[in-house]
């Protein structure tokens, strides 16, 4: 499948007047055309911090892009959209690639027409009158599954429930025909009925639309039936990169047993409880020179806290960023 | 829409009923009325007279009662100094204060409006640091002082501007400068802190994951949101700026309210003193009920009731 | 997520487990960072030492009169000496001596103007944010109500109502203002029993003096320090206000606002008599201004990871 994003290397730190925090430290993932990845983390794991940072979307300062390449195969060519001029990244977001954030209550203006905000984006990238825009938004309100277009138009965002403002977010994201959408926990603010109709959603316009999606969450749960690939992050690091069943059935990284131990699951037997993952979140203030998870795992051994794995190829289109091989219950020989 | 109109509207009749209680209150708080309005050298049968004259020997809800009967119609007494009705007097006043109110507003607006969002959009920068000196400036420096500074540097030694008085068009210069001056300090410190708010809110955020243009996100998405605070910090210093201007209008001999308050203090003209207090409150009053139906206006929440 | 677009949360100034020597440290550090702070402490610590030695600072009396000395210009000037470094008023005061004396008005105006107004304005603020329901509607509409009214065309009205004393501007002073230190207060109160933690703490079996001094207190605390700052600002421009309209202490006593006021006569002749204290007005109310926008830059730790 053609690729349609690159991302090398990508360090993300923020200078505050605390100190330095380290919230991406070295993310590569590639994004194929019409694929769906789930990039999966816990509070602080810098996955959100990542994929924002491809489009400049975190604040700047305190951020900063200490290094790393993101290729966009576009329309017209690769581009780096680390070293685009402002301009050009301007006509790329909102335009090639779409954005859902978090919580839809704050993430639209509270004093704009839920119309206005979106026939704004689309006379900004299409080349459309303000009456063509109006008609469009109409039809994109009724595809994300807006009951009365017409009246939803001049609604403001209070005057919607929390699941129509995501739809709201959702159309959008989708107005301009980006070839990516990324969805920063979208459903994490909503109730959970609401949730599965948004998932739905995603579903449905992904098959519609053909672009690919990247779905950043905390929920490994609401994964399973929706992305194609996950890419679970710790310490601004991905630790486990894998497609979907793949993962559920052969987790290599302790990190995401744990998630996965943490996860409920009607299809294992009773017996085995819930489990959580002991400890804390690493301290981003300080560089960590060693495998971040060190301190919360179970199998660590001297090398874990010598060295910071580099993420490898254990199985086929499986990798793990771990020196210990959870398969054999040994650490690895690899030279690695 | 209309709910919220009569909920502010009765809000600020309540108000209005507590200017009056107060203002009667007040005179007579300290016990004896007419020793307060009367000279202090005034002897015991010419208080005892104009007790009488002035109804203040009655009962005090009587009293009350005959000064709302007579608020309602604007109807404060006869100013003492003048022996003509003292609102009258007041309402003559009105134009020029206004006109120097506004003039002061308008400039602190113009300037503070523009200088307070490039430093709250930029923080740190130069325009940064020029419109926190500003906001600083603007609160420090008491500006009746400069007024004084002003007058001797600009207009007896330059010979730029009237030093006082209301007349050329020139004239409103000065003292306008000086009145709008800590208003614009505030509004520059308000806008500067509002806008540093606001773009970091998350629908801020989305707008720029939109690819609009800076002008767009800035004027549309920003200020129109920070325009809230603003307009109500706008209608509370419309307010202070009437009142402050007993300062400025002393000062430069403007002919506004202002000095017409100084000048009954100095008289103990308390019939003129208390017609001024009333009228500029119900100014303000009806400015800050004004001020609430422009955000009505800008702010859908409030429009719809929410 | 916020935690991951604004980096950890950083260990707040007010964190209970500091304790109070690491807390001060802490504020020393931040200072040092803050040049505008470093100035604002300075110039308010300055006029506070010119207030407690003015007697050991001030060259002359106050209210010595020298007739053969009147109208004196600065010292820099043609016909100045250093005898009298600011000069002489049109009695042949020192000026110098009744700006250094001055102080001890303004700043006695300020502080018990706030004490008596945050006193008062807590109290208020207190119940209405505790209690709730139908009090907290009744004082929170009083409160914006009296604070929209024309503050400063009240405070010349009272205090022409009232006459010439400290006490009396003191007392209009700290009437008026409460309604301010209510509201902040109110609204810090309204927060924090949001926030649950002071549930938490009750459920964890904290006692009734713990909770107020060990959650409440140190939530409040930043917020008022901050205000009372700004207040007690703007208070010493009030007094010098009135003063200047003749509203506030007795003439006889130097106050930078008297002294204005005697100035302003003589503003083309003898313009130093006016300006030299109109300079002590702005030096304190630039001390406290700056002083209080590190405090609230300080105490408020959202505000101080925003700043770079």
């Amino acid at each position: 499948m053609a690729i349609i994003l690159e991302v090398r290397d990508l360090k993300t730190r923020f200078y505050t007047v605390d100190g330095v925090v380290h919230a991406v430290n070295g993310v590569s993932f590639d994004l194929a055309k019409g694929e769906t990845l789930a990039i999966v983390g816990e509070s602080g794991s810098g996955k959100s911090v990542s994929v924002m940072s491809l489009l400049r979307l975190i604040p700047m300062p305190p951020g900063r892009i200490e290094s790393g390449q993101a290729l966009f195969y576009g329309s017209d060519g690769p581009k780096d959209l680390l070293r685009l001029s402002q301009k050009e990244l301007r006509d790329i977001r909102g335009g090639a690639i779409g954005f859902v954030f978090q919580d839809p209550a704050t993430s639209l203006n509270p004093i704009l027409t839920v119309g206005e905000q979106i026939i704004e984006i689309i006379t900004r990238h299409l080349h459309l009158s303000r009456h063509e825009a109006r008609e469009r938004a109409l039809q994109l309100l009724a595809s994300v599954g807006i009951p009365d277009p017409e009246v939803r138009l001049g609604c403001y965002p209070f005057q919607l429930s929390g699941g129509m403002r995501q739809r709201v977010m959702i159309a959008i994201a989708i107005a301009c025909n980006p070839q990516i959408v990324i969805a920063d926990e979208p459903t994490t603010a909503l109730d959970v009925t609401v949730q599965a109709q948004i998932v739905e959603l995603f579903k449905r316009l992904r098959q519609e639309l053909g672009m690919a999606l990247i779905w950043i969450t905390h929920d490994l749960g609401i994964v399973a039936g929706l992305a194609d690939r996950v890419m679970v992050m710790y310490g601004g690091r991905p630790a486990e990169v894998a497609l979907v069943d793949e993962l559920y059935d052969h987790p290599l990284h302790p990190y995401t047993i744990g998630l996965l131990g943490a996860l409920p699951r009607l299809d294992v037997d009773e017996s085995r409880r819930l489990v959580s993952i002991r400890g804390t979140p690493p301290d981003l203030m300080i560089p960590i020179q060693h495998c971040p998870f060190a301190w919360r795992c179970d199998y660590a051994f001297p090398r874990c806290w010598e060295e910071i794995p580099p993420l490898v190829e254990v199985r086929p289109k499986h990798m793990a960023a771990c020196f210990f091989d959870i398969e054999r219950g040994e650490p690895r020989h690899d030279g690695n | 829409m209309l709910r919220y109109f009569l909920i502010r509207l009765g809000q600020s009749l309540a108000l209005m009923f507590g200017v009056l209680l107060l203002v009667f209150m007040m005179l007579r708080v300290t016990g004896d009325p007419a020793a307060l309005m009367l000279p202090r050298e005034a002897s015991a049968a010419e208080i005892e007279a104009f007790r009488e004259r002035m109804g203040f020997n009655r009962p005090i809800i009587v009293q009350f009662v005959d000064f709302l009967s007579k608020a309602v119609v604007g109807d404060f007494g006869e100013s003492l100094h003048f022996r003509t009705p003292a609102m009258t007097l007041v309402t003559q006043r009105l134009p020029a204060t206004v006109e120097l109110a506004a003039t002061g507003l308008l400039f602190a607006v113009l300037i503070g409006v523009p200088i307070g969002m490039m430093g709250g959009l930029k923080p740190g920068s130069a325009a940064d640091s020029l419109a926190r000196l500003l906001a600083l400036m603007g609160q420090s420096i008491p500006n009746f002082w400069l007024a004084m500074l002003m007058i001797l540097f600009f207009g007896v030694q330059l010979r730029w501007f009237p030093t006082f008085g209301r007349g050329a068009w020139n004239s409103v210069v000065m003292p306008a400068f000086v009145l709008g001056l800590p208003v614009m300090g505030q509004i520059v410190r308000l806008t500067r802190s509002t806008v540093l708010e606001i773009r970091s809110e998350d629908f801020v955020r989305t707008a720029y994951s939109k690819g609009l243009e800076p002008p767009v996100i800035y004027l549309k998405h920003i200020l129109r949101n920070a325009s809230i605070p603003i307009i109500s910090v706008i209608g509370v210093q419309f307010g202070y700026m009437l009142g402050g201007s007993i300062y400025i209008e002393t000062i430069f001999a403007w002919p506004g309210m202002g000095q017409l308050l100084q000048l009954a203090i100095g008289w103990r003209d308390f019939p003129l003193v208390q017609a001024i207090a009333i009228f500029t409150s119900t100014v303000v009053i009806a400015l800050n009920l004004l001020t609430d139906l422009v955000y009505a206006i800008i702010d859908p929440r409030i429009r719809y009731g929410f | 997520m916020a935690s991951e677009t604004s980096p950890r949360p950083a260990d707040s100034l007010l964190d209970i487990q500091r304790t109070w020597w690491d807390r001060l440290a802490f504020i020393g550090r931040l200072l040092w960072r803050d040049k505008g702070g470093m100035l604002g402490l300075f110039l308010f610590l300055l006029v506070v030492f010119s207030a407690v030695f003015a007697p050991w600072i001030a060259p002359h009396d106050p209210l010595e009169q020298v007739m053969e000395d009147s109208k004196m210009p600065p010292a820099w000037s043609v016909g100045g000496s250093w005898e009298h470094p600011l000069g002489t008023d049109t009695l042949g005061r020192d000026i110098f001596s009744r700006i250094i004396y001055g102080s001890r008005v303004s700043l006695t105006v300020g502080f018990f103007g706030v004490l008596i107004a945050g006193t008062l304005g807590m109290i208020i603020g207190a119940i209405a944010g505790y209690l709730g329901g139908r009090v907290d509607s009744v004082i929170t509409n009083t409160v914006n109500l009296v604070l929209s009214l024309p503050y400063l065309l009240f405070v010349v009205f009272i205090a022409a109502i009232f006459g010439r004393s400290l006490l009396n501007v003191i007392l209009i002073f700290g009437i008026t203002d409460a309604p301010i230190f209510a509201r902040v207060t109110r609204g810090e109160v309204l927060k924090i029993r949001e926030s649950g933690y002071v549930e938490s703490a009750r459920c964890a079996g904290a006692s009734w003096a713990r909770i107020v001094f060990d959650h409440i207190m140190p939530n409040l605390i930043g917020p008022l320090i901050t205000l009372a700052t700004f207040e007690m600002s703007a208070m010493i421009f009030y007094e010098a206000g009135l003063g200047f309209l003749g509203l506030s202490v007795p003439p006889s006593v130097p106050s930078w606002g008297n002294m204005l006021a005697a100035g302003r006569q003589y503003l083309t002749s003898y313009p130093w008599i006016a300006t030299f204290p109109g300079v002590a007005i702005m030096i304190t109310s630039l001390g406290m201004n700056l002083l209080g926008d590190w405090l609230r830059d300080v105490l408020d730790p959202r505000l101080r990871r925003a700043r770079k």
